[in-house]
């Protein structure tokens, strides 16, 4: 074979393998585009006013919203974000700064990963046993308790992973002035991760928003508007669950506006993770 | 050790049969030096010769490390810093150290200065604005980022960050100040201003240098430590050093017929 012939050889292996993973790429996109499709077409006519100010509907009656859903929602994700943040950051913290490779932090990072790829189903089953079983009924808490569970890992894992990439060299230029360790890990090495910790929790709750499984056994649901806690609570993705496979017209309509919402809101977070991704460590 | 040792002036540090290790391998090799008070002291030799390994056992920069230990006794102002109950906080700040890359905190130029000085001291607003010029001119970068002190300390060029290093480190009042390579990641015209700096620096505190540039060493020291493969091989004036090194070894090493 001469070598105009291998060139011809390797520029005809070139386009078939072009050609495949182009093929690989469109199956990944067109189903993103046709879900995103289904979503809107069917979504988009229930983003009315009237899905932001009224609540969910009884059986059999008209019309309706998806206030009280939308409000729990944003309580019980909230609460989870204000108790998974600091957790998973200072163990984020304890895991690069001061564990490293000892056997503590390993076995930590250990369960960590354990816990990040655990069925979220089975979370909501534990915190069903500890905090609704023991109690007697569902709560708003006990579904803020199970998304933490899925939350704190994911803040955990990223903050180590970021405080990584800060270089070694500003931790000893922070020790050399004669900083104690919890200053170097605060005041240095965090700030200089900021952005990424930021992703990280932004991600987190892009995660859980959409977590149906584990609030099923935790909020449940409620018809009415409320903002107790302690009681069961409405909440977005347990109501799409219900009403989609309800015989009533209204309720489906809900339903796919509600998916739409959330989708709407990853999607924005996902977003706003990305650009603020761009500069991971200021140094 | 050569004749014109400066064992005549003040020492602020005495290095005594010091041994290192990183785990296993040995880094240092029985080093006795002594490093005077208000001169500059440079090391230098061959990459891997030990010259760094050494810089970093006077501040206790290894102890950050599991697995790196040091023998032998470092008197610092006659107390020997190896000892285990030394408070590692207290001897950084009594220590200061300049690292090779300019290594600037994500903060304002203010408060890069302000985070050493906080961590020992509680000043006034004002007295802490009056500090902060001080060292900002003892490190001379005053003039050009006294208008902006508000602005990130990452802004600034490699040059000049390398200098605000410098003022962070004398911001503090250490009694001495290491300088692990200080210029090499900067262009001549910032290597000459940071040259000068330390030349000035010298009236107020012990300063030692680690240099893989023997012109640096000659320039700005007043005394030479020539290491190789872990050993101190010779010490003295650098002038001594650099026009009648008594050793084979460091001539070869300094005339460039090394290896």
């Amino acid at each position: 074979m001469n070598s105009s012939d291998l060139y011809l050889s390797r520029k005809r292996s070139n386009i078939v393998g072009l050609t495949l993973s182009m093929l690989a790429m469109s199956v990944g996109l067109v189903a993103l585009v046709w879900i995103l499709f289904v979503l809107l077409s069917n979504g988009f006519d229930a983003l009315q006013l009237s899905l932001f100010i009224k609540d969910t509907p009884a059986p059999g009656s008209e019309g309706g919203g998806l206030r009280n859903a939308i409000v729990g929602s944003l309580m019980i994700v909230g609460l989870s974000v204000l108790v998974s943040t600091p957790v998973g950051i200072l163990a984020g913290i304890y895991l690069t700064e001061y564990g490293d490779k000892s056997k503590t932090a390993e076995l930590t990072r250990f369960v960590t990963d354990i816990m990040l790829s655990a069925p979220s189903i089975v979370l909501g089953l534990f915190v069903y046993a500890v905090a609704v079983a023991t109690v007697g009924h569902f709560s708003g808490y006990a579904g803020s308790m199970a998304l933490s569970l899925i939350a704190i890992p994911v803040v955990m894992r990223t903050t180590e992973n970021i405080l990584r990439l800060v270089p070694g060299s500003l931790r000893e230029a922070a020790f050399a002035l004669g900083a104690p360790r919890w200053k170097v890990s605060v005041m240095v090495t965090l700030r200089a991760a900021k952005s990424g910790v930021m992703t990280g929790i932004l991600l987190a709750i892009a995660r859980i928003s959409g977590e149906t499984a584990p609030l099923l056994f935790t909020a449940l649901n409620n018809q009415f508007f409320s903002t107790n806690m302690s009681a069961p609570m409405a909440n977005l993705p347990v109501v799409i669950f219900q009403f989609a496979m309800s015989p009533y017209e209204n309720w489906i309509h809900l339903a796919w506006g509600g998916a739409l919402i959330i989708t709407l809101a990853v999607l924005f977070l996902n977003i706003i993770a990305r650009v603020m991704f761009r500069e991971k460590v200021k140094v | 050790m050569s004749i014109d040792s400066p064992s005549a002036l003040n020492n602020s540090i005495e290095i005594r049969n010091l041994n290192f290790f990183y785990d296993k391998f040995q880094g240092l090799n029985d080093v006795n030096l002594d490093i005077a008070e208000h001169k500059v002291t440079a090391f230098i030799g061959p990459s891997g010769c030990g010259k760094s390994t050494l810089l970093r056992t006077l501040n206790r920069m290894y102890s950050l490390y599991p697995g790196q230990r040091a023998e032998g006794e470092i008197r610092l102002y006659g107390s020997n810093i190896l000892d285990k109950n030394q408070d590692l906080n207290l001897l950084r700040a009594q220590v200061g150290m300049v690292f090779q890359k300019p290594t600037p905190f994500p903060m304002s130029i203010y408060d890069n200065i302000a985070f050493g000085i906080r961590l020992y001291e509680k000043l006034s607003r004002s007295e802490m604005d009056d500090r902060v010029e001080w060292a900002l001119t003892k490190g001379a970068i005053w003039n050009e980022v006294k208008d902006k002190l508000n602005v990130s300390g990452l802004s600034l060029s490699g040059g000049q960050q390398q200098r605000l290093c410098i003022a962070r480190s004398v911001a503090v009042k250490p009694k001495v100040i290491l300088l692990d390579e200080p210029t090499s990641a900067l262009d001549p015209i910032s290597t000459a201003k940071v040259e000068e700096l330390i030349t000035e620096l010298k009236q107020d505190y012990t300063v030692a240098i680690v240099t893989h540039n023997m012109q640096q060493a000659a320039r700005v020291s007043d005394f030479t430590a020539y290491m190789y493969l872990g050993s101190l091989i010779e010490f003295g004036a650098t002038d001594q050093i650099f026009l009648k090194p008594q050793r084979k070894e460091t001539e070869d090493y300094i005339t460039g017929r090394f290896g």
